[in-house]
């Protein structure tokens, strides 16, 4: 089995705020994550799949198709956007990177070609905060 | 041959933005400015590299205590934009488009007053990876 990962980026804005709450429990909970007027981040986006090397080719699948893939699907959704106001699947939900890395999976998922397998999704929030994402299994 | 040391400091902040002209139509600000003028924000990791010149003390050994200019460039500046959004949570771009350009020389003129007169200070600011500003040059 052979692993091939392609990264992609995005920025962003966001805020996390949960609507049930008060303004002083958000702000509790969430720190300045909370500011009412968004904040940002460059985000870096890894998406790994998996299989055997095809005998003609020598490739997993061609990795420039792979990153047209994402771009339709998930880049061109979130790059220089708010992803609180402007992202369909990510409507109703919390804006965190665990969120956004299972609502980018999903995306995904169903434009994988045949021959290889979503492996894993991860997704850097700062290069000191990351998520990692395999799927529901 | 100079004696003078460079010393580095880097700090880091999230923020949202929207490059715009308020007295333009929108068709103008996306020609110009592109997705960069999408009316709902977006953000970066912003990463901030302070740089002072000058002669190390003889006593210490320190051009200057970077423990000092990082504690003296929260203060200044991070406390200011970190998390925040930079059109709207800050008075230094109420009325200025907050191109890495303009920041990287508010971020200058923020810091000059406060560093000693024979120190050089020079700004360089990350917007990505790919795109960074220098102030002054």
């Amino acid at each position: 089995m052979v692993y091939l990962t392609r990264a992609e980026h995005f920025n962003a804005a966001h805020k996390l705020f949960n609507p049930a709450w008060s303004r002083e429990k958000n702000e509790e909970v969430f720190g300045k994550c909370a500011n009412e007027n968004w904040h940002g981040h460059n985000y870096d986006l890894f998406v790994t799949v998996k299989g055997e090397p095809s005998p003609d080719t020598g490739f997993l699948y061609d990795a420039k198709k792979l990153s047209e893939i994402i771009n339709v699907h998930v880049i061109e959704k979130l790059d220089h956007r708010n992803l609180n106001l402007d992202v369909d699947f990510m409507s109703g939900k919390l804006c965190s990177t665990e969120n956004l890395v299972i609502g980018i999976w999903n995306q995904l998922a169903p434009h994988i070609p045949a021959e290889i397998k979503l492996h894993c999704i991860k997704l850097y929030e700062t290069p000191r905060i990351f998520v990692e994402y395999y799927g529901g299994v | 041959m100079s004696t003078k040391v460079a010393v580095f400091r880097k700090e880091h902040f999230n923020a949202a933005h929207r490059l715009f002209r308020p007295e333009w139509t929108d068709e103008e600000n996306l020609r110009v400015f592109g997705k960069c003028a999408l009316p709902h924000f977006h953000g970066h990791n912003y990463e901030l590299i302070v740089k002072v010149v000058g002669e190390p003390d003889p006593k210490t050994g320190y051009v200057v205590d970077l423990k000092r200019l990082s504690d003296l460039i929260k203060k200044e500046v991070i406390e200011k934009f970190d998390h925040k959004n930079l059109n709207l949570d800050t008075a230094e771009f109420q009325n200025l488009n907050p191109t890495a350009e303009n920041i990287v020389v508010v971020i200058y003129n923020l810091l000059r007053p406060l560093i000693a007169k024979e120190h050089d200070l020079q700004i360089r600011l990350y917007e990505t990876e790919r795109n960074f500003v220098e102030y002054p040059v």
